[in-house]
């Protein structure tokens, strides 16, 4: 979201390592008189960033990308699912991987030990450029995302990846099924599948299933075109088997 | 660049390639082998049939075995002698002892089996000349080839050693402090110059454990200024000597890596082990960091890794060992060497 020129930016600094905190806080200061700023909070771990952004509204996240717990590009990739999502600043001390990653997905960190200067210009930016995309962080990271987020009432919510059952799309959303309950998120079934495809199998078209939740087979020729469906363990619940995919059957018989 | 010199090491202290160390075991081992082939080479040629090799190559080894063992145990014994005088010195040397030593064992032999193969003097002086010629080059060509990796350790050092990451974190913690506390800021600078004085330095000659022990204690002493209460240490030393001679940076790497991929991805962070023994002449070193798992996969563990036991080999041989394990969710790597005091 862009700021109007003059308005005091909301920013919150996440860094797993307190010295880089209280570094970030001494240059947010020195930049107090060019650039109208309120620190909101400090987190260490992404699942804290998160955690903030339920509470609190931001404009500007100062983002460390290794952190523990859940790092910095996990965190994005939710963070740039929001509705109205704060700007990201990336900041790094060396991380071969993802930098290699951002120049080639055009997006801008910070090296540490920043410089007051470069702070500055990145903090201007946030008032015109667009928030980073969801694609470019996607492209960017190395590592599926431990979970999934679910943006209800505008608060994120994470579904963590060994507890989704299957995943079902439906017209624009994606349904995901957990043993407690259901889930709409925004995503595309294709690039989930791309994402886990080392944990979930497709059955169907319209549906992929973990290999964990998988229970048996059952034959079921009334529903499915190729008689066959999977039995999903913690739910009992029972998902055709589409013909094309029917070789799924034999693998895991 | 500079241009890299000749090699010192335990195998080839001082300066230039010299003989290698025959008190050592791997060195006595290679030694055996290579012998041995050339003798089993020479028993194929002599013999008449195929068959035939096996008594052939039996009839050579009675001679050949004896003079292996006493020039094998000669040879450690003047290795002080023998490292005083050169490599070119010394070689003419042991020529002169084995073409003396192959006399006796060519009299001996004619002494004790009259109808034996009839070897005559002059035959057992070339062959012995010949085998001598072949080990020892062998010695030379490996020495050699291990050199470069000694040579490229300091600019290893550099590149994968010490984490980029680790660095700049340092340097940005430090940047932190100066205005709220540039004492603990100035302390933190030292420890980073020493360490990277060490860093620099030419790292080929073996370096007391104490001095290795003290460089680790400031690099935590940097990881404890940007991780505070996530990095706990536990030290383990009462039963070593501060005087035993281990190769530079044989344990800091190690550390490093068990702060990286054990303390930074927990958020609760953990305790690091570091234990130094000795036992039984061996020197004794493990290292037990949290293995949390997962991640991203750094080819810098490995490397660093690659790199000590590359220098423990051209150091030690066959002498010393390192392996590490993941148990009960935790890392372990183990060290043993043979225990050389400074003084010694």
């Amino acid at each position: 979201m862009s700021l109007a020129e003059k308005e005091t930016a909301r920013v919150l600094i996440a860094d797993d390592e307190a010295p880089a905190r209280s570094r970030l806080r001494d240059l947010l200061d020195d930049c107090r008189p060019d650039f109208p700023l309120a620190l909101v909070d400090e987190a260490r771990t992404g699942r804290e960033v998160l955690d903030v952004l339920n509470r609190e509204k931001l404009d500007i996240v100062l983002l460390d990308i290794r952190m523990p717990d859940m790092d910095g590009l996990e965190a994005a990739r939710h963070i740039a699912g929001m509705p109205e999502p704060p700007a990201i600043i990336f900041t790094t001390a060396f991380d071969s991987y993802a930098i290699k990653a951002f120049e080639v997905n055009a997006i801008d960190y910070l090296l540490k030990p920043i410089r007051l200067e470069r702070l500055l210009t990145a903090l201007r930016k946030t008032r015109a450029a667009p928030p980073v995309s969801r694609e470019a962080l996607d492209a960017a990271a190395n590592l599926p995302r431990r979970h999934l987020s679910v943006h209800e009432r505008g608060k994120i919510h994470l579904v963590p990846i060994p507890e989704i059952l299957y995943l079902r799309a439906e017209l624009k959303y994606v349904t995901v099924r957990t043993a407690q309950r259901e889930y709409l998120v925004e995503e595309s079934l294709t690039h989930l599948e791309e994402e886990f495809g080392e944990i979930f199998v497709r059955v169907h078209r319209n549906c992929l299933v973990a290999r964990s939740a998988i229970g048996g087979f059952e034959r079921n020729a009334d529903e499915s075109e190729s008689g066959w469906a999977v039995l999903v363990k913690a739910t009992g619940e029972k998902l055709a088997v589409s013909r094309r995919q029917q070789h799924v059957v034999k693998q895991f018989r | 660049m500079a241009k890299w010199g000749p090699v010192a090491s335990i195998n080839q202290t001082g300066t230039g390639i010299r003989l290698p160390n025959f008190c050592n075991l791997g060195v006595m081992l290679r030694s055996l082998v290579v012998v041995n082939l050339l003798v089993a080479a020479g028993a194929v040629l002599r013999a008449p049939t195929l068959a035939a090799s096996g008594p052939e190559f039996m009839s050579l080894a009675a001679g050949a075995e004896p003079m292996l063992f006493v020039s094998l145990a000669a040879l450690c014994a003047a290795r002080p002698a023998l490292h005083a005088m050169g490599y070119l010195r010394s070689i003419v040397a042991v020529a002169a002892f084995e073409l003396a030593l192959s006399g006796l064992v060519a009299r001996g032999l004619a002494a004790v089996l009259p109808q034996s193969t009839g070897v005559s003097w002059m035959q057992l002086a070339l062959l012995t000349l010949f085998v001598l010629g072949v080990t020892l080059a062998y010695f030379d060509l490996r020495s050699r080839a291990l050199s470069p990796a000694v040579a490229e350790a300091r600019i290893q050092a550099l590149q994968a050693r010490i984490r980029p990451h680790f660095l700049y974190n340092s340097i940005n913690a430090v940047l932190s402090l100066i205005r709220s506390e540039p004492r603990r800021a100035e302390r933190a600078l030292e420890d980073l110059a020493d360490l990277f004085r060490v860093l620099m330095a030419d790292n080929r000659t073996l370096v007391p454990i104490g001095q290795e022990l003290e460089l680790v204690r400031q690099y935590l002493a940097l990881e404890t200024l940007r991780l505070g209460e996530r990095l706990h240490v536990r030290w383990n030393t009462d039963t070593m000597r501060a005087d035993a001679l281990v190769p530079p940076l044989v344990l800091q790497p190690l550390v490093e890596n068990a702060v990286y991929h054990g303390i930074e991805p927990s958020e609760q962070g953990g305790e690091i082990e570091i234990d130094v023994g000795i036992a039984e002449g061996q020197l004794l070193m493990s290292l037990t960091n949290p293995y949390p798992g997962g991640g991203r996969i750094t080819a810098g563990n490995r490397m660093a890794l690659t790199n000590i036991r590359e220098r423990l080999q051209l150091h030690f041989d066959a002498e010393a060992t390192m392996r590490s394990e993941v148990k009960d969710g935790q890392y372990k790597v183990i060290i043993r060497m043979p225990y050389i005091g400074a003084a010694a």
